[in-house]
């Protein structure tokens, strides 16, 4: 007995730790390998080759970009909100990160095992947002507030759907805890009976983390890369890395509600969900490198006038549904 | 109602159509090469780096103009003319600042006597800026380049060495002005 | 007046112009070769073709010369008409027939008026594939370079050279299709104005041989406005540089003076700018008696020890530095220890010449209104070697008879050829009045020959026979002299504008109060009747105006021990007194500091400390020419030195001697100029200030397109340089800026138009009609005051010389020290002679070509004679400003 706790206690504290400390390292490195993976799946796309100098087919690339961005000086425009402009990469990160506290990535393998986790999940992408606005706002720059002002629109819209969408999803499993989701769908993926759902959750999704072509917020074109133009160096870094740790998240997510996370025949439970995940990361970048970027309003309008309509009459036919099932 | 119904399908299908389309491109011939271990084909007219051609003689065919010079939209080019004893005029200096130069073939359009012309070969990359700076004496070659054949001075009615007046291609001897005969 | 259309447009034009000035007037562009604003038309190059119709109701037209074609009221006329077009293109693609392919290699390439008519017409493939004419060319010298091959034969260098410059030695030769313009022989170009044939040739037969030797195009070039620095008219001039060499003196039009043409000495001078001996850092001379390289902090103290011990400091000004150079000096040294730096006789005589300015300021004549004159006395000036572009005036002032015949036979007055052919040997009257045989006598009615005292009595005489009450000189003339006495002045009685010229050459005073007086008795019968003064150097009067006292002042103070510190602003004072005294005075005087532009004699011999000063390529400056113009010069290029023009030199000097003046820039100088010294105002008005802007931008010296900016120092450094900054003038050193009509003409530093490169035509675009004044007015601000009422009559002193005298001869190239430096004009310098007439001579017992060793002015040399029947008798012509011979206060008498 230390400290009042009991051998097990201490064993399984250890392993809580370790597994919070490899998912929380794993994604981050998937996230930055994904910055290899889009660079050479957007070559393969548009007929070129993509980074392959550093490292076997160019792997080590990410190495090369990480150790280049490490030695970038650390710029603050003398014109910024010093402390602000420092705070909102982190918070971009930070919360990422925490959101994958909740993924069961196997029975066995998840940080904590909520039983609130969609509401976790929602909440921390809710914060998302702030390290948006905080960017924007500290930059003191008229492309980097336009940018934060879009990405705050966009994001608390399409948040709405994106928790309407989940609803028929958690009706089914009747709870919130993702692991009990994924069980429930032993029989069949919840892809089918939630089609439409799955549409809006994707979607939402691909505008909660401004990924292309809901990229208005950092539109290089018209708003020389958005909230983040004035950064440079580890914090730009920070975004960055982000971005992609959004990718992963949603990937992820997609897979435990929709399509049965780690549930799979033969093979392991953490292979299935890898591959799985992995077919929807190499699709955002695919969306990528195939759509093109809406204009504002008709983003705006696509999501209230069309998103919103189909997530209600879902919640509430799988509500009608349920009901008459029992 | 219906309307909106075709337009949802549509605009749909059109995504998925442009997924599937930009896919599909996974399975084509890569149009990049990995230079430089594959060297590219490069034709020669292509604009690269710029060199001062000899005419069919040998003799430099740079004649100072200066055209080049006021062509080069960044201007990057400075000519300083001068004359042998027989009045040919060549360049006493011919700078080019190759890391101005935007290979834009300008120089080479103006040129009257086909002495500049852009060639084939761009690695020009160097790690002191102060290298990019090509004296007259890094420019010239030995050959004609792409123009075979021709010499200024054959066709222009100036006398310099080795041509006297009347002695260009289409020209008359030069005429004696004591002589009244019609 | 009348009203004419043009392309569907109505005008009211002048019914005295041709069509095709008026169509250029208005801003038409309508090719043309043979036509000039000052030669007129002749109609032989038929390249102005228009369509003329008849009235409303024709539709057929005829094909017109437009020069050829009178502006007639009612006239309709068609530029833009197809078959006009097609006419003028046809008969560019026939001049260009044998033209040689060689503009790549041709110095006029980039401002050739052939190349703007080729363009203009549209005429850009060659046709013709047969065999081209040649020529062989000619060694006209060293001013010009001759191609033969580029002629179009339009005939503009004969008629500029035989017809306007009255020159014979070249023509046109040949006949058929073989004209030839060139000598009989090879040879230099006898004609002071041979120069401009450089501009009037609208191809590239004639260039400039000082600009080949390091040539590069007119779009390379970085220009200023400039002012002629060597003589005292004041010509605009717009010289070009390159990395800091001065490459060539080009025209620039001032509607006042100069318009279309310079003589060969402000073209041709400039030489010395690009002389490897000048001084080009601050030297001190050592012990060894060698100048010896300082750098600038270390002068500063070396200065500020110099200033600390000396016990009293002189300063001699300079009649060719600018006032604010002049100025600064005497800020330095205090007014009452600055001197004129003029030679005693120079100043006594640039005093009386001022006294008369004075009296007649409102009718002083501009070079223009000579033109107009239709009879002249001049009086001792051999203008063509003194101020030579009056003699080119002086020419077309002589052709007014020609105008008033052809007027009275209804022939325009640009109607060239019959102008000519109705006027042939009729001239307007001139009478000279000149120690010797002057360039100008085939136009003068006989030539009147004497000494400066004589002269002087002539005019005395000139005036009496005016008017009355108008004191002669004391002795009587004899019969002859007063028959031409009365010619003289009945013809300048019965002349609409009478001139009369007078000038400080001949270093006698009372010659200028003899024109004074006669200018008196004038004006009172004719308010048109003018004056015209000349003054030796290109500052002379601006001095004479500033300060009375001259150089001896500076020599009498270091003498008598009141300093025994010298201060010389851009002066040789071995060029203003005999060389003993010089010598005497530098012996005595502790330091002697020199702030000049050349190696002169004071430099290289008399100077302890050396201050290089800017010349007018590097520093700006305000010139006041004979007739009393402020000018301001602009400088062209920085040097690539520790230089600066004097007046920075004195203020810094200034500064270490402890009197700190409270001027900073240019602006602030004028302003203190004027401030102090009240004659002088308006001549802030002479250019805009520094601060002056157009639409926020300052005024280009560079054309737009300047070339090889990243590429120039590149092999110095491969970052490009700073443009610099220019703190004295509206300037900038690049080619950025406005460009464009509303130029303010003192800051034009060089003339293009679009689709107009050649200096001549483009100048156009900035006229108010072709040939006449710039738009927004001519630069300079005259500045003498217009003096109430007729002052008295002067008193009729002159002082007779019974012996022999010593007379100054001088010669256009040579007798000015700047442009004496220059390499061209060095190979154009007369030999080194005495002249005299046969008798005197024959009283010698010398023939031509004899050695006579000479004592004048307490210094000898010895120099072969040359007879010149036209001297006086015991008379002796001395060679000025060359050959060692200078510093000589002349006339003097001699005992040879």
């Amino acid at each position: 007995m230390i400290f009042g706790l009991s051998e097990h206690d201490i064993i399984s504290i250890g392993l809580t730790a370790i597994r919070t400390l490899v998912i929380l390292l794993g994604s981050v490195l998937v996230a930055a390998m994904m910055i290899w993976v889009e660079r050479r799946l957007l070559g393969l796309w548009q007929d070129r080759y993509g980074p392959n100098r550093v490292g076997p087919f160019g792997l080590l690339q990410v190495v090369a970009d990480m150790i280049k961005i490490f030695f970038k000086e650390d710029w603050i425009p003398p014109f910024a909100d010093k402390a602000v402009f420092v705070v909102a990469p982190a918070i971009i990160m930070l919360t990422s990160m925490l959101a994958f506290a909740v993924i069961p990535f196997t029975p066995t393998w998840t940080v904590v095992n909520l039983n609130v986790g969609i509401l976790f999940l929602l909440a921390m992408s809710s914060l998302g947002v702030y390290s948006v606005i905080f960017a924007g706002w500290a930059s003191d720059n008229k492309y980097a507030l336009l940018g934060a002002m879009r990405t705050a629109a966009q994001m608390i819209s399409y948040e709405v759907f994106m928790g309407l969408s989940l609803l028929g999803v958690v009706l089914l499993a009747g709870s919130f805890n993702l692991g009990v989701i994924v069980e429930s769908q032993r029989g069949m993926w919840n892809v089918i009976p939630q089609f439409p759902a799955f549409v809006i959750f994707f979607l939402a999704g691909c505008a909660e983390i401004h990924r292309a072509p809901f990229d208005l917020p950092e539109a290089e074109q018209e708003l020389t890369s958005g909230y983040h133009t004035e950064y440079s160096g580890m914090k730009f870094g920070m975004f960055f890395v982000g971005e992609y740790l959004g990718i992963v998240l949603i990937s992820c997510l997609v897979t435990t509600l929709f399509f049965g996370g780690w549930l799979g025949p033969w093979l392991p439970g953490f292979v299935w969900f890898a591959l799985k995940a992995g077919f929807f990361m190499c699709f955002f970048i695919l969306l990528r490198a195939a759509t093109v970027r809406p204009r504002y309003d008709q983003l705006m309008a696509f999501g209230w006038k069309v998103l919103l309509p189909i997530a209600i009459i879902n919640v509430a036919i799988t509500g009608a549904i349920v009901v008459a099932q029992s | 109602m219906k309307n909106a119904a075709q337009n949802a399908i549509s605009a749909t299908s059109g995504v998925l159509r442009t997924l599937g389309m930009t896919f599909m491109h996974s399975f084509r011939k890569r149009d990049t090469i990995m230079y430089p271990e594959e060297q590219p084909y490069l034709p020669p007219r292509y604009r690269g780096r710029i060199v001062l051609t000899r005419d069919p003689d040998g003799a430099e065919r740079c004649v100072a103009c200066n055209l080049c010079s006021v062509a080069c939209p960044v201007d990057c080019i400075s000519v300083v003319k001068t004359e042998d004893e027989t009045g040919r005029w060549y360049p006493e200096s011919f700078r080019i600042n190759f890391s101005r130069c935007i290979y834009c073939g300008f120089c080479e359009e103006a040129c009257p006597t086909y002495a500049i012309q852009l060639t084939p070969d761009f690695e020009m990359g160097e790690f002191d800026r102060q290298q990019m700076v090509y004296e007259k004496s890094d420019l010239l070659i030995s050959g004609v380049g792409k123009r075979p054949g021709y010499n200024f001075y054959r066709v222009a009615g100036m006398a310099v060495g080795g041509k006297d007046k009347g002695a260009a291609e289409n020209e008359a001897e030069p005429i004696d002005i004591k002589t009244l005969l019609p | 007046m009348a009203t004419i259309t043009i392309d569907g447009n109505q005008y009211d034009v002048d019914d005295t112009e041709n069509l095709l000035a008026v169509a250029l007037s208005k801003g038409y562009d309508l090719p043309y070769f043979c036509w000039h604003p000052e030669l007129h038309s002749v109609g032989a190059c038929r390249q102005c073709a228009v369509k003329q119709y008849r009235n409303d109701e024709d539709e057929k037209g005829m094909i017109v010369m437009a020069c050829m074609t009178p502006c007639s009221d009612g006239g309709r006329f068609e530029i833009a008409d197809k078959e006009a077009a097609e006419m003028r293109s046809q008969v560019i693609e026939w001049l260009m027939i044998n033209h040689p392919h060689d503009c790549p290699v041709c110095e006029e390439g980039g401002e050739c008026h052939l190349q703007d008519m080729t363009l203009m017409t549209g005429h850009t493939q060659r046709r013709y594939r047969g065999p081209k004419r040649t020529h062989r060319n000619q060694d006209l010298g060293p001013f010009i370079s001759h191609e033969m091959n580029r002629c179009i034969a339009c005939y503009r260098c004969v008629r500029f050279y035989r017809d306007y410059a009255d020159g014979d030695d070249l023509r046109a030769l040949g006949s058929h299709n073989n004209v030839y313009f060139g000598r009989d022989s090879d040879g230099a170009l006898d004609n002071e104005f041979s120069g401009n044939l450089v501009e009037v040739c609208p191809t590239g037969v004639f260039t400039d041989k000082t600009l080949g030797a390091h040539y590069n195009r007119k779009w390379d070039m970085q220009n200023a406005p400039g002012i002629c620095t060597h003589c005292s008219l004041g010509c605009n001039t717009s010289p070009g540089s390159r990395q800091g060499m001065l490459k060539r003196i080009q025209n620039r039009f001032h509607g006042e003076i100069n318009h279309y043409f310079l003589c060969d000495r402000g073209r041709f001078g400039a030489g010395f700018v690009n002389r490897d001996d000048r001084p080009r850092q601050p030297l001190v001379r050592n012990a060894d008696g060698i100048l010896e390289p300082r750098a600038m902090d270390v002068m500063r103290d070396t200065m500020e020890s110099v200033f600390a011990e000396a016990k009293g400091v002189v300063g001699v000004g300079s009649p060719r530095a600018s006032l604010e150079d002049n100025y600064a000096l005497r800020h330095l040294v205090g007014a009452k220890q600055f001197s004129n730096g003029m030679s005693a006789p120079d100043a006594a005589a640039s005093r009386a010449a001022l006294a008369v300015l004075e009296n007649h300021s409102g009718q002083l004549a501009t070079l223009r209104e000579i033109e107009e004159c239709d009879a002249v006395l001049i009086l001792g000036e051999d203008v063509t070697q003194t101020a030579p572009r009056v003699a080119l005036s002086l020419r077309q002032s002589a052709r007014n008879k020609h105008h008033e015949m052809a007027a009275a036979n209804k022939i325009p007055k640009w109607h060239a050829r019959a102008v000519r052919d109705i006027g042939q040997t009729h001239n307007s009257p001139i009478f000279s009045a000149t120690t010797h045989a002057t360039r100008l006598d085939d136009i003068v009615v006989e030539p009147y020959r004497a000494r400066p005292n004589a002269i002087a009595a002539l005019g005395f005489a000139v005036a009496n026979a005016l008017d009355a009450t108008a004191p002669a000189a004391v002795e009587p003339l004899d019969q002859d002299a007063q028959a031409f006495v009365d010619a003289i002045a009945a013809t300048l009685k019965g002349a609409k504008k009478p001139l009369i010229i007078a000038g400080t050459s001949l270093g006698d005073p009372s010659i200028l109060a003899a024109a004074g007086n006669a200018m008196r008795a004038l004006r009172t019968a004719n308010s048109e009747a003018r004056l015209f003064v000349t003054f030796n150097e290109a500052n002379s009067l601006g001095l004479a105006m500033m300060e009375d006292r001259d150089v001896d002042t500076a020599f009498a103070a270091i003498e008598d021990g009141t300093a025994d510190t010298l201060v010389v602003m851009q002066n040789c004072l071995y060029e203003r007194a005999p060389k003993a005294r010089v010598d005497a005075a530098i012996k005595k005087a502790k330091n002697v500091i020199v702030m000049d532009h050349s190696l002169t004699r004071t430099v290289g011999e008399a100077a302890t400390h050396v201050l290089p000063a800017g010349s007018f390529a590097e520093a700006d400056g305000t010139l006041i020419n004979n007739e009393g113009r402020a000018q301001r010069f602009f400088q062209v290029f920085i040097p690539d030195a520790p230089m600066q023009e004097g007046w920075r030199w004195a203020q810094d000097l200034a500064e270490v001697a402890g009197h700190k003046p409270d001027w900073i820039g240019m602006d602030d100088l004028i302003a203190a100029i004027v401030a102090d010294m009240p004659q002088f105002a308006g001549i802030q008005d002479a250019a805009p200030s520094q601060s002056f802007r157009k639409f926020g931008m300052r005024f280009p010296r560079s054309p737009h397109r300047y070339s090889g900016r990243t590429a120039l120092y590149a092999n110095v450094d491969v970052r490009e340089r700073r443009p610099e900054v220019d703190p004295d003038s509206a300037l900038s050193y690049s080619m950025e800026g406005y460009q464009g009509v509303a130029t303010p003409p003192a800051l034009m530093s060089y003339a293009w138009a679009p689709g107009w490169d050649s200096n001549q035509a483009a100048i156009t675009r900035f006229q108010d009609e072709v040939g006449g004044h710039l738009k927004g007015g001519d630069p300079g601000v005259r500045i003498l005051r217009v003096a109430a009422g007729h002052s008295a009559f002067a008193d009729a002193t002159i002082h007779p010389v019974a012996g022999w005298q010593a007379v100054p001869i001088h010669a256009i190239f040579g007798s000015e020290s700047q442009s004496a430096r220059s390499a061209a004009i060095v190979e154009r310098m007369p030999a080194a002679e005495y002249r005299v007439n046969p008798a005197a001579a024959k009283s010698l017992k010398l023939t031509a070509g004899d050695t006579l060793e000479l004592a004048i002015d307490g210094e000898t040399h010895a120099f072969p004679i040359a007879i010149d029947p036209s001297l006086p008798d015991q008379t002796v012509g001395v060679p000025v400003g060359m050959h060692g011979v200078c510093g000589l206060r002349l006339p003097v008498e001699i005992k040879p």
